[in-house]
């Protein structure tokens, strides 16, 4: 299979703390690479990286075996979009939802000025949002429908590759789910490369391919999805794995605590 | 176990300035150190019960109706660990000024209290010699802090705010172990107010289901989540992501 992303050894410090650690990781086309780890372990700081948001004090990157460099270009911009943590934050407030995504698909010359209403509709409702959306603002929608929102957005420019930071950790778990849907069937149709970083194992297990592990600054693990799950690499993805609370499934005791062993 | 209620909640109406009702006739009881669990979505109005029982409703919100007999104290733990502490106050201090008000010991009393209380939470001796501010601390010791805090109230009732859920997995699982043991060793009842359907079943022998401000459901927490009878609460029993079990350490070489 086709190689969409190669990170080759890059290191990233902010003054003395070296935030990443020679990173080197490959993203299969088609697939989706989930990225786990606890807060400070770097995974943003990666995500960002590869957005091209941070420029990486050493190492190198390609998309589809093309060389990214510090300064992109727009094309190269345009390839990689990213989806973030907080829709709140990464909807522009005084912005209609068309104006939003007009802008993106004008900028990036996606379509003519003369088809972007269309291309708007379509978009809304690839996200299952209907068209009236399009007059309103970020404020008059919910946390789910913000996010998907900013995945129209961010699908609108037709990227390789799209990064989801931690896309469902501001949601409820009923919407969660509707939204890791949405990602799963537009992947499929869409044939989309992810990035899916997250701190929930149980969100990473239903929309990943490989899992990837990372603690302090490095990568400890790369493996298969069901490998990963059942028989981890790493001690510390044990630890990881092991301190996932679980839903009782069996009529023992019950209430109190029983860590998993 | 002693089964006389130390809280009994009959009724609750909570309403906004807007005549918006956002806890409606919510009623349940808590027995001497037993733990309830109140789960539901965001919005669904378990922390304004919380904020409710600790007689800490927001501005704007009041109680129209319904009444809440408690017969012990109660204290809080927030979610933001960072949050609830004066980022300008070393830890030590914090904690021994609690210790202060609530328990009326000397200074000197109150500053080796706190320590105590600061050992049996499991934060590092070496806080004696010298103290902290929280920004020098963990995410996870700030909420053993918080924790101590609460308990430096000698209270009768825990009340826990989504403790965990700002917590990474590794040191959610620490902090409730450290609540379990601690319940297990001071006898405190606890209300547990969570989204985590998981973390709930671990922590707490009852749950109460909560939806748009009414209780949907409650009942022991392993009936509740084998054999719910209400539809919502099915629904976010199906909603939890699963975490396959993990294969033993060290069992079998080969995968296929």
């Amino acid at each position: 299979m086709d190689l969409s992303l190669q990170v080759n050894n890059v290191t990233v410090r902010y003054g003395g703390f070296t935030a990443l650690d020679n990173i080197r990781l490959e993203v299969q086309q088609h697939t989706t690479l989930g990225l786990v780890g606890e807060s400070g372990s770097g995974k943003s700081t990666l995500a960002r990286v590869i957005a091209g948001l941070i420029i990486p004090d050493q190492g190198q990157l390609l998309l589809d075996a093309e060389p990214l460099t510090g300064k992109r270009t727009r094309e190269q911009r345009k390839k990689i979009q990213m989806i973030f943590q907080n829709p709140d934050a990464s909807l522009n407030p005084k912005h209609s939802i068309r104006q939003i995504l007009a802008e993106a698909l004008l900028f990036h010359k996606i379509v003519g000025r003369a088809e972007v209403e269309k291309r708007s509709r379509q978009l809304l409702e690839r996200v299952s949002l209907e068209g009236k959306a399009l007059d309103k603002y970020p404020h008059e929608f919910s946390g789910g429908q913000r996010q998907r929102i900013a995945i129209a957005r961010a699908l609108s420019v037709e990227p390789s590759l799209l990064i989801a930071d931690e896309p469902t950790s501001a949601l409820d778990v009923s919407v969660q789910l509707s939204v890791l849907e949405l990602l799963g069937t537009l992947k499929s149709e869409l044939n989309l490369t992810m990035l899916f970083i997250s701190h929930d194992l149980g969100v990473i297990h239903a929309v990943s391919d490989k899992v990837a592990v990372m603690r302090q600054g490095k990568l400890v693990e790369v493996s298969p999805k069901d490998r990963f799950f059942s028989r981890p690499e790493a001690a510390y993805s044990r630890e990881l794995l092991s301190a996932v609370p679980q839903m009782p499934t069996m009529k023992t005791s019950g209430g109190l605590h029983e860590p998993r062993t | 176990m002693a089964t006389t209620p130390v809280l009994e909640i009959e009724d609750l109406t909570l309403t906004a300035k807007t005549q918006e009702v956002l806890v409606k006739d919510v009623s349940f009881s808590l027995n001497q150190g037993e733990s309830l669990g109140l789960v539901g979505e965001s919005g669904s109005g378990k922390s304004l019960t919380l904020r409710a029982v600790l007689g800490l409703l927001p501005r704007g919100i009041e109680q129209t109706g319904g009444v809440i007999r408690s017969a012990a104290d109660s204290a809080m733990v927030f979610q933001d660990p960072r949050g609830a502490l004066d980022p300008l106050c070393p830890v030590v201090k914090q904690v021994a000024e609690v210790v202060y008000y609530r328990q009326r010991l000397s200074r000197k009393a109150s500053r080796a209290a706190a320590l105590e209380l600061l050992h049996m939470l499991g934060l590092p001796d070496s806080l004696r010699k010298t103290d902290r501010y929280p920004g020098q601390l963990s995410g996870g010791q700030c909420q053993r802090i918080v924790i101590a805090m609460a308990l430096a109230c000698k209270p009768g009732i825990l009340l826990c705010d989504e403790p965990t859920t700002a917590l990474d997995v590794t040191v959610q699982k620490q902090i409730m172990e450290t609540v379990g043991r601690l319940q297990q060793e001071l006898g405190f009842a606890m209300i547990f107010v969570t989204h985590n359907l998981a973390v709930a079943a671990a922590m707490c022998s009852r749950l109460a289901v909560m939806k748009k401000g009414e209780i949907v459901e409650q009942g022991s927490t392993l009936s509740v989540l084998q054999e719910p009878q209400n539809p919502y609460t099915q629904m976010l029993i199906n909603s939890v992501l699963p975490v396959p079990e993990l294969a033993p350490e060290g069992s079998g070489v080969l995968w296929t």
